[in-house]
């Protein structure tokens, strides 16, 4: 069946609540945050109309320079440990079994799913000192007494690890599974190690693909926003972070407006950068 | 690669999932209220105060209707446009796919702040039914995907088929192609279902000072120490998405909803 064009008005009628709904609850709601954004604060309220660029100038400010460069430094890391990580996992968990295989997605789907409280919540016990991982190494005669390793950074990036690696893997999971292995076998064939042949004929190949992910990751690590309040301390916190406090506990909802902005603006930036390199990926195959 | 190699590689990565859901499991069934892991004696107890706790259970059943409310209206909005897209040829359409994929890949507290000035500026604000509308919008993605999915998967001489049988729009709609996307509508549902009843900052920002549901309870409840109720509901989350995905699974092609087209076993 071919798609005609709708022929009249009527044919319309099935888009017009869905799109209703979108307009209204999406695309309005954005609309009034970049309005809020150039608003005054009232600290008795939520704010006073108005049309100013101080919320944007505070950006000039040392302590947001630091809490953005830290941000974008950890969730860097982030996005970097997860791609190293999931681009040799993924690629195994496609050649596996099917039956193997829905396991294994049934498990990755519930840890993405899980709620990111939750997610704090379970690496803040395992990195107490009553039930952490520290009484493991006490039983073995490693250490001493147990200590708690947290707050502190690596607390924070063990968890966002894991908060996004389900996430990276379901990334790759797509790509990784459509991938012909008919090259690994040629570069077997010509006597290539297995992980020779992975490194110099899977990555180079995938190199879009790796690029995409990277950058996808690099977004979703940047939206996390409880993990640094549960598990680090105040120099820990993120832009997210920073966002949601300025709204609901500062009441500079201007401010917190201010911030969301320039965070879709990077977001955007770089997700449509992953679209251009898609695009590249398919004038080439 | 070396098989030893890949099995060892692919156990470190399950037990580095699992390892805070073990913890969380032997936290929950400590018998004496404090967090010690190995737990200390056996007891159920914790699981029994979910449904017995007044303010545990009004958070259950706050983030249950919050999660079949919204799983519901996020079905009705996307059904229809991706029935659209797929029955007509109408690009400036796609605009609208755009906007329900759009809150998903933007970092959350975007569209959190988004509804919070919203709900604020419209005066709703702390309504509970706004944090409904708000997830049902958040979570649009998931249905547009997976219904998207089994528009394209239908095999269309049936329908054409049908078509020449005489069978109208609405007819063909209600006895072909929807017993055909059903399972897809189905996992849509479930996806945004779970999805929902996890998260945090959407619900907060909207409602977070007039209704707790499970998560905001939990980080609420964090503040004023932790205890093994907060372990009981953590790993009952776990196990009904678990559960979920399981039956999605059984019921529908898992590797295919998340992008394997390769189709069958591999090697």
């Amino acid at each position: 069946m071919n798609q005609p064009a709708p022929n009249s008005v009527k044919d319309y009628g099935p888009l017009l609540y869905p799109a209703l709904m979108l307009l209204v609850f999406f695309a309005i709601p954005f609309g009034i945050m970049i309005a809020v954004s150039f608003f005054q604060r009232d600290p008795a309220g939520f704010y006073t109309v108005d049309f100013v660029f101080s919320n944007y100038e505070r950006f000039l400010s040392a302590f947001f320079g630091k809490v953005l460069s830290f941000s974008v430094g950890l969730a860097v890391l982030v996005s970097l440990i997860c791609t190293v990580i999931s681009f040799p996992f993924t690629y195994l968990l496609t050649r596996l079994k099917r039956r193997t295989q829905v396991f294994w997605l049934v498990g990755i789907l519930s840890v993405l799913s899980l709620s990111e409280v939750i997610i704090g919540f379970s690496w803040s016990s395992l990195f107490s000192r009553t039930a952490g991982l520290t009484n493991l190494l006490v039983s073995l005669g490693i250490l001493d007494s147990p200590t708690s390793l947290y707050p502190s950074f690596g607390a924070v990036l063990t968890a966002m690890v894991y908060q996004a690696l389900p996430y990276t893997i379901l990334v790759l999971y797509p790509s990784l599974a459509r991938f012909d292995t008919s090259y690994l076998e040629a570069a077997k064939t010509m006597g290539a190690s297995p992980i020779r042949a992975f490194m110099n004929v899977m990555v180079p190949v995938q190199r879009n693909t790796l690029i995409a992910t990277l950058i996808m990751v690099f977004v979703f690590a940047l939206g996390s926003y409880l993990l640094p309040q549960i598990l680090g301390r105040p120099q820990h916190w993120t832009l997210s972070v920073l966002i949601t406090d300025q709204a609901i506990y500062q009441s500079n909802m201007p401010f917190a407006a201010a911030m969301a902005v320039f965070l879709v603006l990077i977001s955007l930036a770089l997700i449509g950068l992953t679209l251009l390199i898609g695009k590249e990926e398919k004038v080439v195959s | 690669m070396n098989r030893i190699g890949t099995y060892l590689f692919l156990g470190a990565v399950a037990l580095f999932l699992l390892l805070p859901l073990v913890v969380v499991l032997g936290v929950s069934v400590n018998e004496k209220q404090s967090l010690t892991f190995p737990p200390e004696g056996f007891s159920l107890a914790w699981y029994g105060q979910i449904f017995t706790d007044a303010e545990w259970r009004s958070a259950l059943f706050n983030s249950l209707t919050l999660a079949s409310g919204s799983a519901v209206l996020s079905i009705s909005i996307a059904l229809p446009l991706s029935w659209f897209l797929w029955r007509w040829y109408a690009p400036w359409a796609n605009i609208f796919r755009l906007l329900g994929i759009a809150p998903f890949i933007l970092p959350p507290v975007i569209t959190a702040l988004g509804f919070l000035t919203f709900w604020a500026t419209s005066g709703f604000y702390g309504e509970p039914w706004t944090a409904i509308v708000s997830h049902g919008i958040f979570f649009v993605t998931l249905p547009l995907v997976t219904t998207t999915l089994g528009f394209t998967s239908i095999d269309k001489s049936v329908v054409e088929a049908s078509s020449t049988l005489g069978a109208n729009e609405f007819v063909i709609f209600k006895t072909v192609v929807f017993p055909l996307i059903l399972p897809y509508v189905i996992s849509g549902f479930a996806f945004t279902f779970v999805l929902s009843l996890n998260e945090y900052i959407v619900a907060y920002m909207s409602v977070g000072f007039t209704m707790e549901t499970l998560p905001i309870k939990i980080f609420n409840a964090l503040r004023y120490g932790y205890t093994p109720t907060m372990a009981a509901v953590s790993f009952l989350f776990v196990a009904v998405a678990a559960l979920i995905f399981a039956v999605v699974a059984r019921f529908g092609d898992l590797p295919k909803l998340l992008g394997n087209h390769s189709g069958g076993d591999v090697k």
